[in-house]
């Protein structure tokens, strides 16, 4: 094919957003098969059923030596006190003036708690933790935070179920779908 | 220049709207070069009438600079910076900085004052070692290299790229005393080459049952957003180049995802990963931030396209007008929804409006140039824009904006500004 034609193939693509009913178009199909040990190397991403989530357990009296070894200087004693984000309370100030968000009070699901300090926290070492030690923080932030109880494991089977006060109060909007240019 | 045929020319002018407002032509009959450039003057923000140059300057009198490997600005622009430059406490790269807008003109942001907004950093990424992986509900999982995606058709579109919190302080009780690129400047505008995401996506067989993808970061934050399959279908591109050179890093180098339209925050830099998925993966950055709280406690979620929007960039708050007599004025335009189908400008706080002429060429999703003339009489007042799209979209004025959602809502600001020119000929930020 010349490269005139492969233009016109992707211009097809690109500007009818795909040509229905045509036969399939030529690329340069240049990735390679990656393979089930690599692609479990890379995801990290946990779905908010709990799908993605791993093996390990934790419980908040362990999450609360992980955090104040590892998460305190930033987020203040208890959660609270900053100096970075506020992560426990706030609970009945979303309608307020002064809305306060943190866990506790907006987030609408548990899985993303292990999810984003799996991926970025501590702030300066992320990666560092061990999965156990991140559900044990996860299940200390959510003790703190009401909403689950003192003695509560934090697994892939638990971290799921945990209902978020908040849950509700999202109206998804309707992804809206562009005009094809 | 020749200031007293420009005087009679625009004696000439009728008046578009109150207040000095010129009709919208009114620059564009004969010899406007040298008028544009005359009004252009008044806002060059120290006092221009210094002694006469010597006849033979120094730099005709010996050669100059030597030819370079990578040009820079002038060094008598090296005020004209990114601006507002905070990162969270104890941190020095999770914050913004922000494009000095009132500094600029035309649609195009230079890259290296494309406003940043990062969350932990920006990496230094080695294209040789750089892997994209598309996994998840495909046929096929694929890893490609930078070098393979450089082998595939490109486009090059013009697009803005505006931060979903872009302009957040002006939900506050009273206005921020900032530059106008301070208040405004998480909005920049440049030309990304790359390739459709659709075409890998299409290589790797997604699943139909599969509505989502993930989008996901090399950085040090991993950052992550899920992106409707519509759009990732659509016009999603795998950017490569900004303004005709390889990304900036902190635009993302050696690969960023680029929507065109929507919130910034989902344009994940430093692509490394899409995984597709039947569900939102409900990231951090979908649901603690970037989510839109209304006054009533609810909030919108997945609030994707940036809504119509305007603001005069000269004169605004970090120029001064330099007395009374003839300006241009000038600002920027865009909507993530579409193109800019008219932009109206006001001398006298809103009550009379006339029609700007938007600078060609006028793009889908990217920012648009409005120019009208004005003959500031000296007095006090407040100029406004107000941009409206091709889907007939109007921009709000603030209370508008907040009666519907609140105050607390934190993206999406796009009210109409206000801009308080003063007698001294400081401009400041009203909400008026
Ligand atoms: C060096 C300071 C620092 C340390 C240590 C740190 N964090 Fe953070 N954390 C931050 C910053 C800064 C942010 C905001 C990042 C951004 O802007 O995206 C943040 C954000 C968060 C958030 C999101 C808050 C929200 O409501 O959106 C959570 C949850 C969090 N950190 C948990 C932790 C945990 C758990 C640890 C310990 C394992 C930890 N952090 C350690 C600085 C820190």
């Amino acid at each position: 094919m010349s490269t005139r034609e492969a233009l016109a193939v992707a211009t097809c693509v690109i500007v009818f957003g795909g040509c229905a009913g045509t036969a399939p178009r030529e690329t340069p199909n240049l990735g390679r098969a990656a393979t089930q040990a690599e692609i479990a190397g890379w995801d990290i991403s946990i779905a908010p059923d709990g799908r993605g989530l791993p093996r390990g357990a934790g419980t908040p009296a362990d999450g609360a030596l992980v955090y104040a070894q590892k998460c305190q200087v930033c987020h203040g004693d208890k959660g609270v006190g900053g100096p970075n984000d506020r992560l426990v309370g706030g609970q009945g100030t979303l309608a307020s003036k002064t809305p306060v968000r943190t866990i506790g009070s907006y987030w609408p699901y548990a899985t993303t708690v292990f999810d984003y300090v799996r991926r970025s926290m501590p702030f300066f070492q992320p990666h560092s933790l061990t999965d156990s030690e991140v559900y044990a923080v996860t299940a200390y932030l959510l003790s703190l935070n009401g909403i689950i109880g003192e003695q509560d494991v934090m697994n892939a089977e638990t971290l799921p179920k945990v209902k978020m006060p908040n849950r509700d109060n999202f109206i998804l909007v309707q992804p809206w779908k562009p005009r094809v240019q | 220049m020749r200031p007293r045929r420009r005087d009679r020319r625009f004696d000439d002018a009728r008046d578009a709207a109150g207040n000095g407002v010129l009709d919208r032509r009114a620059f564009l009959r004969g010899g406007a070069g040298a008028v544009a450039t005359g009004a252009f003057m008044a806002y060059a923000p120290s006092d221009a009438s210094a002694a006469s140059p010597p006849e033979t300057p120094s730099g005709m009198t010996t050669p100059g600079a030597p030819l370079s490997p990578y040009g820079s600005p002038a060094t008598f622009e090296r005020e004209v910076t990114r601006t507002l430059i905070r990162s969270q406490p104890g941190t020095t790269g999770a914050g913004a900085s922000r494009t000095p807008l009132e500094a600029l003109e035309g649609m195009i942001t230079p890259s290296g004052l494309h406003f940043e907004r990062h969350h932990n950093g920006v990496p230094t990424i080695d294209p040789a070692q750089h892997q994209l992986l598309i996994h998840g509900m495909v046929a096929r999982p694929l890893i490609f290299t930078v070098a393979s995606l450089q082998r595939y058709p490109m486009e090059s579109r013009i697009h803005f790229l505006e931060c979903s919190g872009n302009s957040a302080l002006m939900y506050g009780a009273t206005p921020p005393t900032l530059t106008c690129g301070q208040t405004h400047g998480l909005v920049s505008c440049s030309e990304w080459t790359g390739v459709p995401l659709r075409l890998l996506l299409e290589e790797a067989g997604v699943d139909p049952r599969a509505d989502w993808v993930l989008a996901e970061g090399a950085d040090a934050a991993a950052m992550s957003r899920s992106v409707p399959m519509a759009k990732a279908m659509d016009d999603a591109m795998l950017a490569l180049y900004q303004n005709g050179e390889r990304l900036r890093p902190e635009n993302g180098y050696p690969v960023r995802l680029f929507l065109p339209g929507y919130e910034g925050n989902m344009s994940v830099k430093w692509l490394r990963r899409i995984k597709v998925t039947d569900t939102p993966t409900m990231t951090k950055d979908e649901t603690s931030k970037y989510t839109d709280l209304r006054a009533d406690g609810t909030s919108l979620m997945f609030t994707y396209p940036m809504e119509v929007k305007s603001v005069i960039t000269r004169p605004a708050p970090g120029l001064k007008m330099t007395g009374p007599g003839l300006y241009e004025l000038s600002g920027i335009a865009w909507s993530g929804r579409g193109k800019i189908r008219k932009v109206e400008v006001s001398a006298d706080g809103g009550q009379t409006w006339a029609e700007a002429v938007l600078a060609a060429p006028v793009l889908a999703y990217a920012l648009t140039r409005f120019r009208i003339a004005w003959k500031w009489n000296g007095a006090p007042t407040v100029l406004k824009s107000r941009a409206t799209d091709d889907a007939g979209r109007v921009q709000p004025t603030r209370d508008e904006l907040i009666a519907q959602q609140g105050a607390n809502v934190v993206y999406h600001y796009h009210a109409i500004q206000a801009w308080r020119v003063e007698s001294t000929g400081e401009v400041k930020n009203v909400y008026a």
